[in-house]
């Protein structure tokens, strides 16, 4: 553990002089989810407490997952830090379900042990006490474990706070536009530049060893597809042929590339072998076929087509044969997003000049149960976190674009506000390896 | 696309365009050099387009294509200006023209890509009609990446939906 942070403190480090104002909203809320005391973690150490409040991060981290109702500030009534200071009759009282409490020590290599235990209180029982070690400026990567960790203890689903999500912004208008394709946390902190471009940048799509982005960046006149490695800045030009060359997408098991290609004179889907770069080409229709998102077997593709005269979702083998239309509702469905288990895939739905996030349940067969996500009018680029509690999306406010991350049932929304103008194209990133 | 197909959408294009007054050769492989070799026969020279006329020629300083939504057929009132670009490949072999294909911002990027790319092609085509070479165009697709207006209402979109003819040489 204490290896990877060191690790973790190395790709942080640059990131810091990045970290700028960030406005966070969150709206709605769900009678359901379950109510949890955090307690402040007192710093016990010798040194300088940390700059970080691990017990914020962690609140708004299990807040915005819509799964939980953390108790507000001003209700902290007692402020234990240690187990036997716990008057459980008291957080009964306050109708809480859980207590996590902590605290923090210096630990021997410089930087910080962070212990903390969740409790069932009406059990009044520990069911989970763990300490993780962290330097000091990775300690919102420890609040965002310590939330992961409690949400898989109590849900029994993996926690995906502690993971980080690509965009683009833009800045300035017209010709001096200046494009950034960023990586940040999850909840939109610590964002560091990846690549600087004069020209537009889109359509990020994260390796499945969380490592490498795959783009598409107009810097060459025409759109070209290069991966790049997020921490040495290392890239590769992937695809730059004729006309379009866009919608990257890895396959889960890492070893190919699905992409769109005009080289034939209209967009079709290909998949790329990375090792040996062939091209297998996947489609063969008039009409244009692209934003290839693959099921997590990594067995078949699904994407965009306007075959049947408006764009819907189609899905066929990731070895070429016949599509399937997988969309029946709606007058415009584009860019997929599947799940990691394969049973929701999430698209832009478009009705009259109105495009929102809708949301497609496979589970039950059929044509899918489907529920709409969002409530905007320019809604767009939904992207799935691993364990598929939440989305990201990009939507338009005025002549800004915005991020929200939305929980799955739609219940709570978190409008992400970056600095630094328009932002757009976001990505959810895999899992990070503990 | 076969070869009949291509047919009918040159005589297509070619009826919106109402300019068929000249014969539409169907012939798209090579090039018809400039009828200028330099001094014999000609007494009439410099008949046709010169590069000083792109920018003083009221049709050729038109240089912006516009579309209906979702859509990517040519209007008829954007005949006269395809063939006087037309025109201009013509008499100058060396001209090369980029048709920079765009979408508003409604619908995903990737897909407004390819409507891009489906109104720069329709450009071409028409050029190509009217007497413009193959090798004189290129088509580039920016989608919904470089909209000249960025308020979210009909009119800021009906400028995005667009075809922008840009000579890279002349």
């Amino acid at each position: 553990m204490k290896r990877v942070f060191a690790l973790l403190l190395a790709l942080l480090l640059p990131a810091l002089s990045f970290a700028q104002a960030l406005e966070i909203e969150i709206s709605g809320g769900s009678a359901a989810a379950l109510p949890i005391a955090v307690i402040p973690f007192e710093y016990l150490g010798m040194s300088v407490a940390p700059d970080t409040d691990l017990a914020a991060v962690v609140r708004a981290d299990l807040n915005r997952s819509g799964q939980f109702r953390t108790l507000a500030d001003a209700d902290l009534v007692e402020k234990p830090i240690r187990a036997q200071e716990i008057n459980f009759a008291t957080w009964r009282l306050l109708k809480q379900d859980f207590i996590l409490l902590g605290r923090i020590l210096d630990s021997p290599d410089g930087g910080y042990r962070s212990e903390f235990e969740l409790f069932d209180v009406a059990r009044q029982e520990r069911v989970l006490g763990l300490s993780l070690d962290g330097r000091p400026q990775a300690m919102r990567d420890v609040a965002h474990q310590i939330a992961d960790l409690v949400y898989e203890k109590i849900l029994g689903v993996r926690g995906a706070f502690w993971t980080r999500i690509a965009y683009v912004t833009a800045t300035g208008i017209g010709p001096g536009t200046q494009y950034a394709l960023m990586v940040a946390d999850a909840d939109g902190f610590n964002p560091q530049v990846v690549v600087r471009s004069r020209e537009p940048l889109l359509s990020p799509a994260w390796s499945p060893d969380g490592r490498r982005l795959a783009y598409v960046s107009f810097e060459r006149g025409n759109s070209a597809i290069y991966i790049q490695e997020i921490s040495t800045g290392a890239r590769e030009l992937v695809a730059s042929h004729r006309g379009i060359n866009g919608a990257p997408a890895f396959s889960p098991d890492g070893t190919r590339l699905a992409l769109t290609l005009s080289r034939t004179g209209n967009p079709e889907i290909y998949v790329m072998d990375l090792a040996s770069k062939a091209l297998t080409q996947i489609t063969q229709h008039w009409s244009i076929d692209t934003e290839p998102a693959w099921t997590p077997d990594s067995q078949r593709l699904m994407y965009t087509s306007d075959r049947g005269g408006k764009p819907q979702i189609y899905e066929v083998s990731a070895g070429g044969g016949d599509p399937l239309r997988v969309t029946f509702n709606g007058d415009y469905n584009a860019r997929a997003t599947i799940s990691w288990d394969g049973k929701k895939v999430a698209m832009a739905q478009g009705s009259g000049n109105v495009y929102r996030i809708a949301v497609m349940d496979r589970s039950f067969g059929g044509l899918g149960r489907w529920q709409n996500l969002s409530p905007g009018n320019l809604d767009e680029s939904p992207s799935f976190a691993p364990n598929a509690s939440m989305l990201i999306y990009a939507a338009r406010e005025g002549q800004r674009g915005v991020l929200y991350a939305v929980s799955a049932d739609a219940r709570v929304r978190q409008r992400l506000v970056f600095a630094d103008g328009d932002v757009r194209e976001p990505a959810w990133s895999p899992f990070r390896q503990r | 696309m076969n070869n009949s197909t291509r047919l009918l959408l040159a005589a297509a294009v070619c009826v919106a365009l109402a300019a068929c007054a000249k014969q539409v050769k169907e012939e798209p492989a090579p090039p018809p050099p400039p009828p200028a070799p330099a001094p014999a026969p000609p007494p009439p020279a410099p008949t046709g387009y010169q590069p000083a006329d792109l920018d003083t020629d009221s049709c050729l300083r038109q240089r912006v294509v516009y579309f209906d939504f979702d859509k990517d057929n040519v209007k008829p009132e954007y005949a006269a200006i395809l063939s006087c670009h037309a025109q201009y490949l013509k008499d100058r072999s060396s001209a090369r023209i980029t048709l920079e294909g765009n979408a508003d911002e409604r619908g995903t990027r990737e897909y407004n890509l390819g409507l891009g790319e489906r109104r720069g092609t329709a450009v071409s085509s028409a050029l190509q009609a009217n007497g413009g070479s193959v090798a004189q165009l290129t088509t580039v697709s920016y989608g919904e990446e470089k909209p000249t207006c960025t308020d979210s209402n009909e009119d800021c979109w009906s400028k995005n939906r667009r075809v922008e003819i840009v000579y890279t040489a002349k």
